[in-house]
């Protein structure tokens, strides 16, 4: 078998093994949760008598472990149980929920990505002169504000001051991917404002090390330009750290962004979670820490996946 | 008289430095050169580390390597002064009229792209050659340099290739463009000596077959010797001498020119073997944990005490892995080590301390081989410390004897090593191994990164300390001129066995075995027409098997 494919595979089946000992964590860290499920569904006055039944319906009084196994025979099955507070199925509400999330962290991601590498890019062209100044400036000072902070900003300037786009991010199936884009402008600007900074400072520090290297000097010799260098010579080789960043910066805006989803009244994941954190929902607690957990692990493992197809020495072996 | 391709006049060249606390302090690194390049003619470039070698090189492309500042005079190229153009007409002359050749390809090649690629891309940027055209240059380059398969070689990457075949390709890529001027910077320094005589055989001819101009650089004469026209002397930044080869080589004018020329002075009388060896190695085999070759196949070899056993080898011979095994950084798979009558234990973790303070190493890196935050004083100190228990004034005065042995004279205690000058750190790391009072110190290459007349300097202080203090050395080299100034016995390695051994009167003289007799013929000799008679006697001799 080619190694790289050996390579590939053992990450894959690490991310797989890793994921499961999230969904321990997260089952165990429920559990140990103080309070009882069947008391904060029933309400103080509930009996005993109806408090037990609760309980076994519940299937609370089995040993963790069996509970633990049932529950995640569930999942592999794509049954997710249902919440406790509506009694409705987590996977079906959840489904849309991620569909929101996972697109408003598309956009951000379609415009964040290129911009960050542009703009790292740029800066180490113009590297101590006024442009990269003035790059790490902005990004900086955009990164150090809070993102509600942000957002109000955001809100106030171009949804009420000058009425290009809508304060309210709220968005459904029927809507034209017009209307939509419209809806999520906003929030789009918040978050790539946000991911902008660590990006760029990523992709300029990775440029810059690689521009140490002799062949960079071979390159300058060759009479090659400036932006040419960067751009055939040092760019390939500063793929893997670049990729890390962005993949990151990806898992946040999919898991990151409650504060940017509750600021908009976005129906996405976050503000999902939160709402049945609030209520003591065990089970969409439970659903939503996967399917969270299992996003980070997937971007890392393609940012490793790349960072090893980046790799001449794996890609090319003797 | 027509005008020189090259026409250097009064370059000065200086750099910035910035210590940490201080004001910025200009140093100047070339104080006014001159010197002309005819068209077609080669020029070497010598001198030790610091003299403004490479610096004068990339000079000729008005390129200044980091911080480093052309601050004076004139380079004229093809009739223009390149030192008056704008950055955007240098870009022209660079990797067309001019290109270069760095010491190390393997660093000098992009590691993601194809050797093809790369060989080609300065000829297509400048519009000398369409694509077609300049890979079909490249391929005849990549045959006219001796390289395996030259049409499909280019197709590789970097690392899939060798060292001494991607110098190769370094210089063809230099030569694809069709320049009037290659500059090679230490091309072949970093070979071994068996692949650097193939490549600068191949350079010579690629230079004389495409009528290109070049400087040479070189801190080594003999190699400059065989491809150079003229030859310049530099110390310092200042020119020494120049004249011919012949010149330089039999009539050598400057009294630095011939310490140059007869460096590697030392006349070491053999010792004959004793009958209890200090170290004695026995069928000794061993591999690297996960890999399943031996990377030490069966060695037996026995050190004197007081006495010198030089292990001689390419890189990847396995001379390091020895002194790996016999320190028991890695245990062997087989075999067994006695150190003065007792068997050692095979892992470093179980050996009584005894054993560890008999028992010392030198490094060829002198400079990671010291914390950089710690005084010569307390570097010294600190084995006596830890095998004696010395404290106090009695430290101190044993501190001050070493450095004395090392002919270090006082005030060097409180230095830290940045302050010191590379024979002066490695001189620290030898009295840091003497002051654990060993039977056996194993020097891994110890002069390897040193200039010529400064390693002169340390290979005397090693057999004068061995004489005061009766210590044997196990000396670890690929330098065979090295070998001759100190060993009493040698072990020839290639390919993890001991091919040869024996006291050094008989190893070096014949007959020998293939391996060895490329070895030593392979040692560039300061003669001119070695290189040639060299390569002519083993075309003959391949052709008479």
């Amino acid at each position: 078998m080619h190694p790289i494919l050996k390579l590939i595979a053992q990450r894959l089946a690490l991310g797989l093994l890793l994921l499961f000992a999230a969904s321990i964590l997260i089952f165990v860290g429920t559990s140990i949760l103080p309070g009882d499920v069947a008391q904060s569904i029933l309400g103080q006055s509930a009996t005993p008598e109806a408090l037990a039944n609760m309980r076994r319906e519940l299937g609370l009084n089995e040993p963790a472990v069996t509970r633990y196994f049932t529950w995640l025979g569930g999942v592999l099955q794509g049954d997710l149980g249902t919440a406790l507070t509506n009694g409705r199925d987590i996977a079906e509400s959840l489904g849309g929920r991620l569909k929101n999330t996972l697109f408003l962290a598309f956009w951000a991601a379609a415009i964040s990505v290129p911009l960050a590498i542009f703009l790292g890019l740029l800066a180490v062209r113009y590297k101590d002169r006024w442009p990269d100044k003035l790059i790490s400036a902005v990004t900086l000072t955009t990164i150090s504000i809070p993102e509600f902070m942000i957002g109000y900003v955001l809100i106030y300037w171009v949804a009420i001051k000058w009425r290009l786009f809508p304060s309210v991010a709220i968005i459904n199936d029927s809507m034209t991917l017009g209307a939509k884009l419209n809806a999520i402008a906003i929030p789009v600007m918040v978050l790539t404002l946000v991911v902008l900074a660590h990006m760029m400072r990523m992709t300029r520090a990775a440029i810059l090390n690689v521009m140490q290297s002799a062949y960079i000097e071979t390159a300058e010799l060759k009479g090659l330009g400036m932006l040419k260098i960067i751009r055939k010579h040092a760019f390939p080789n500063a793929i893997a750290p670049i990729v890390n960043v962005v993949m990151l910066n990806l898992a946040y805006l999919v898991v990151g962004v409650v504060v940017v989803e509750v600021v908009f009244a976005y129906p996405g994941m976050g503000q999902y979670l939160v709402d049945h954190v609030s209520k003591r929902d065990v089970p969409v607690v439970q659903a939503c820490g996967l399917i969270f957990a299992a996003v980070y692990i997937g971007l890392n493992l393609v940012a490793d996946i790349v960072s090893i197809l980046a790799n001449p020495r794996l890609r090319h072996p003797k | 008289m027509t005008e020189p391709l090259l026409k250097v006049r009064g370059l000065k060249i200086g750099a910035t430095a910035y210590p940490p606390g201080e004001k910025p302090v200009a140093i100047k690194i070339v104080h006014g050169v001159d010197f002309d390049l005819e068209a077609g003619k080669v020029l070497g470039l010598i001198g030790e580390s610091g003299a403004g070698k490479s610096t004068i090189g990339l000079a000729a492309m008005a390129y200044g390597r980091g911080g480093v500042e052309i601050t004076g005079g004139e380079v004229w190229v093809n009739g223009r002064d390149i030192l008056k153009e704008n950055l955007r007409s240098l870009r022209r002359l660079r990797g067309a009229e001019v290109t270069y050749v760095s010491q190390s390809a393997a660093a000098s090649f992009n590691p993601a792209k194809k050797i093809m690629e790369q060989v080609t891309e300065a000829a297509i940027f400048q519009n000398k050659f369409s694509k077609a055209e300049a890979e079909a240059r490249a391929v005849e380059l990549f045959a006219k340099l001796g390289l395996p398969d030259p049409e499909n070689i280019g197709n590789r990457y970097p690392h899939q290739v060798s060292g001494g075949q991607l110098q190769r390709c370094m210089t063809a890529l230099a030569l694809c463009p069709e320049p009037d001027l290659v500059v090679f910077d230490e091309p072949t320094t970093a070979l071994d000596v068996t692949t650097q005589i193939d490549v600068l055989a191949a350079i010579k001819e690629a230079i004389a077959a495409t009528g290109v101009a070049a400087l040479y650089i070189t801190h080594d004469l003999a190699v400059v010797a065989q491809v150079s026209d003229h030859i310049m002397v530099l110390q310092q930044g200042d020119m020494v001498e120049y004249g011919t080869v012949d010149q330089i080589i039999n009539n050598p004018k400057e009294d630095y020119t011939k310490a140059l020329v007869s460096v590697r002075s030392i006349n070491h009388e053999e010792k004959t073997p004793t009958d209890t060896p200090v170290l004695r190695v026995e069928n000794v085999t061993a591999r690297y944990k996960g890999t399943n070759f031996d990377v030490l196949k069966n060695i037996n070899v026995d050190i004197h005490s007081g006495q010198t056993l030089a292990i001689v080898g390419e890189s990847g011979s396995g001379k390091s892995t020895l002194a790996r095994v016999i320190t028991g950084l890695l245990p062997p798979s087989d075999g067994q080590i006695t150190f003065d009558g007792r068997v050692l234990s095979p892992d470093l973790a179980t050996r009584p301390i005894e054993d560890l303070r008999e028992m010392q190493m030198i490094y060829q890196m002198a400079d990671t081989a010291m914390n950089p935050r710690q005084t010569v004083g307390t570097i010294i100190g600190r084995p006596l410390e830890f095998y004696f228990g010395l404290k106090g004034k009695a430290k101190q005065k044993r501190i001050q004897e070493l450095l004395d042995e090392i002919e270090l004279g006082d005030g060097f205690q409180d230095r830290y090593p940045a302050e010191l000058s590379g024979g002066q750190k490695q001189r620290v790391c030898i009295a840091r191994a003497l002051a654990a009072k060993p039977k056996l110190i194993i020097c891994d290459e110890v002069t390897s990164a040193l200039d010529p007349l400064v390693a002169d300097g340390i290979l005397k202080l090693l057999l004068n300390l061995q004489k005061i203090e009766d210590v044997a050395y196990l000396f670890i080299t690929h330098d065979l001129a090295t070998v001759r100034a100190i060993a009493d016995s040698i072990a020839v390695m290639y390919q993890g066995k001991v091919v040869r051994y024996g006291p050094k009167s008989q190893v070096l003289a014949p007959p020998f075995d293939d391996y060895t007799d490329l070895l030593l013929s392979s040692v560039p000799e300061m003669k001119i027409g070695w290189l040639e008679e060299t390569i002519e006697h083993r075309r003959m001799e391949s052709a008479g098997n």
